[in-house]
């Protein structure tokens, strides 16, 4: 099944067009991977998905649910109620955390799905346990956000982001904020996620990982997709210009 | 912080004695103008004084604090005119002296309305301008606190799902009182030293009792013992806002 479809979305800031026309879809148990030089619109497209922007034309649905349509060439949103409940399907993990300041990372964890899904506190503080623990956080729970390394936040972070139960999670460079040796810790997480058939979709520039982990690659630039296929053919053999300059770039 | 309030009891003590005592030594008499007796039944006096500041001082809190939550709201409101009008008291509320706001909403409904002026509504007009002049900088307080919560805190409680007043109320609001809180100690501690402006509406606090009595006895103590009250005061609220301060603090813990 179809977790996520993208059609012909198009975004504009101003004058400056930073998606033109892109489409891409996730199936479920996916792990999707990201790539492009900066500036070519990778975080917009997950801030479209996730309708932190309004995308002004294309189309977007989670499970065969439509949260905006197109109509005459523009974006329609579907109506608050309707939204309210897609927005259940997704995550986000930030690439800065965005923490809670003023919460334990117990409370990061569980208000949400206590105050907004209205679930059981019981039952989400010992779901909440178990994914603290499984990130190997588990004996931080009292601790406040600042009292953390910046990898253990950002493993908060997906804990929070996990605690809602989310079909599809994404990510938007999880470890462009970290020391080197931090960074591995959170990859060790996705991996651990990707074996547990997490759906994901992650904007990157950690090639290797992308490769190891990875289903499909989708390579942006300037606004558009210009390559997307399974790692190995885009990373190590990949047919476009630009991926190749970009990848030599990094290789470098 | 246990040891600051300590020293500040010391240091308030030792003046208390010192005063009496160093007039004596300086050959103040016993009785009258000067003497020990005279000094406390000039704190017994300028003691309804005090009562009056305080209560001027707690009641223009209570008001203007949710007064200035107000304002705040209305500053930053999506219909145009509102936010005008909101920009426009909180700039004229600071632009203008206290004092004459004092006076404007004292004497206001006596030139308007012909309605006789009463030494109730003396009280009232006190409360009621210092509540509005305070609501004001209380409100941009307020605006400076909002603005200092990053963007980022609305995306990730948008994400997770929560509503518009649950994001303000659980997320935005205790981050903005910790971040806001050194300047409303600031702003209240210029309150406690304002609340002598009263006396431009000839409204009997502190301030304007010691200054009768200095007046009546020519002796400059009384205002000294103001002034004292006045250090004693801001003493107490800075002590106290700092203990709030460090409970807040979430970065300390
Ligand atoms: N809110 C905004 N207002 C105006 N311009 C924006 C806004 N957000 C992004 N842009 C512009 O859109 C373009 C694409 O930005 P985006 O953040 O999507 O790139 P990116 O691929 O994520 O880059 P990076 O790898 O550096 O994160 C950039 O030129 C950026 O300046
Ligand atoms: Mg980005």
């Amino acid at each position: 099944m179809k977790l996520l479809e993208i059609n012909n979305i198009k975004k504009s800031f101003g004058d400056l067009e930073v998606l033109k026309d892109i489409s891409v879809s996730v199936e479920e148990g996916e792990v999707v991977s990201i790539l492009g030089p900066s500036g070519s619109g990778k975080s917009t497209l997950l801030r479209c998905a996730t309708m932190l922007e309004t995308m002004d034309a294309g189309t977007l649905s989670y499970c065969g649910e439509e949260a905006v349509r197109d109509v005459d060439g523009r974006s329609v949103y579907a109506s608050k109620h309707d939204i309210k409940r897609i927005m259940n399907y997704f995550g986000l993990v930030f690439q800065n955390f965005n923490l809670f300041p003023h919460y334990t990372v117990m409370k990061n964890v569980t208000d949400a799905p206590i105050h907004t899904q209205k679930r059981d506190k019981a039952e989400v503080e010992q779901e909440a346990k178990a994914l603290l623990d499984q990130m190997g956080i588990g004996d931080k729970l009292d601790y406040y956000p600042c009292q953390l390394s910046g990898g253990q936040q950002q493993r908060v972070a997906i804990a929070r982001a996990l605690a809602m139960n989310p079909k599809i999670l994404f990510f938007d460079e999880p470890t462009s904020a970290l020391d080197p040796e931090l960074t591995s810790e959170i990859l060790k997480v996705l991996r651990l996620l990707a074996s547990e058939k997490m759906t994901m979709v992650i904007v990157t520039h950690e090639i290797e990982f992308a490769r190891n982990v990875s289903d499909r690659v989708v390579f942006m630039d300037d606004g558009y997709i210009v390559e997307q296929g399974r790692p190995e053919d885009v990373i190590d053999n990949p047919e476009n210009e630009r991926v190749k300059a970009f990848l030599n770039k990094l290789s470098k | 912080m246990k040891k600051q309030s300590k020293s500040i009891i010391a240091a308030a003590v030792l003046i208390g004695l010192l005063i009496p005592s160093t007039m004596t030594a300086c050959g103040f008499e016993n009785t009258g103008t000067g003497s020990l007796g005279w000094f406390f039944d000039v704190i017994v006096q300028l003691s309804a004084g005090m009562w009056a500041s305080l209560e001027l001082f707690f009641l223009t809190l209570i008001f203007s604090m949710p007064l200035g939550l107000l304002v705040c709201f209305m500053r930053r409101s999506r219909i145009k005119i509102v936010g005008i009008i909101a920009t426009i008291y909180i700039s004229i509320m600071r632009g203008t002296p206290l004092m004459l706001q004092l006076l404007v909403v004292y004497f206001g409904p006596y030139f308007l309305f012909k309605t006789p002026l009463s030494t109730e509504y003396r009280f009232y007009a006190a409360i009621i301008g210092f509540s509005l002049n305070y609501a004001a900088y209380f409100a941009e307080i307020y605006r400076s606190g909002i603005q200092s919560v990053p963007q980022g805190q609305y995306e990730a409680a948008k994400v997770l799902g929560y509503t518009h007043s649950q994001t303000f109320m659980k997320i935005i609001f205790p981050q903005m009182i910790r971040n806001i809180l050194p300047a409303v100690t600031n702003e209240i501690i210029t309150l406690v030293k304002d609340t002598s402006l009263a006396f431009a509406i000839a409204f009997v606090e502190m301030f304007t009792l010691a200054k009768q009595i200095s007046a009546a006895d020519s002796n400059i103590m009384p205002l000294f013992v103001a002034g004292l009250f006045y250090y004693i005061f801001n003493a107490v609220v800075s002590s106290t806002m700092r203990i709030i301060e460090n409970k807040l603090d979430y970065t300390k813990r």
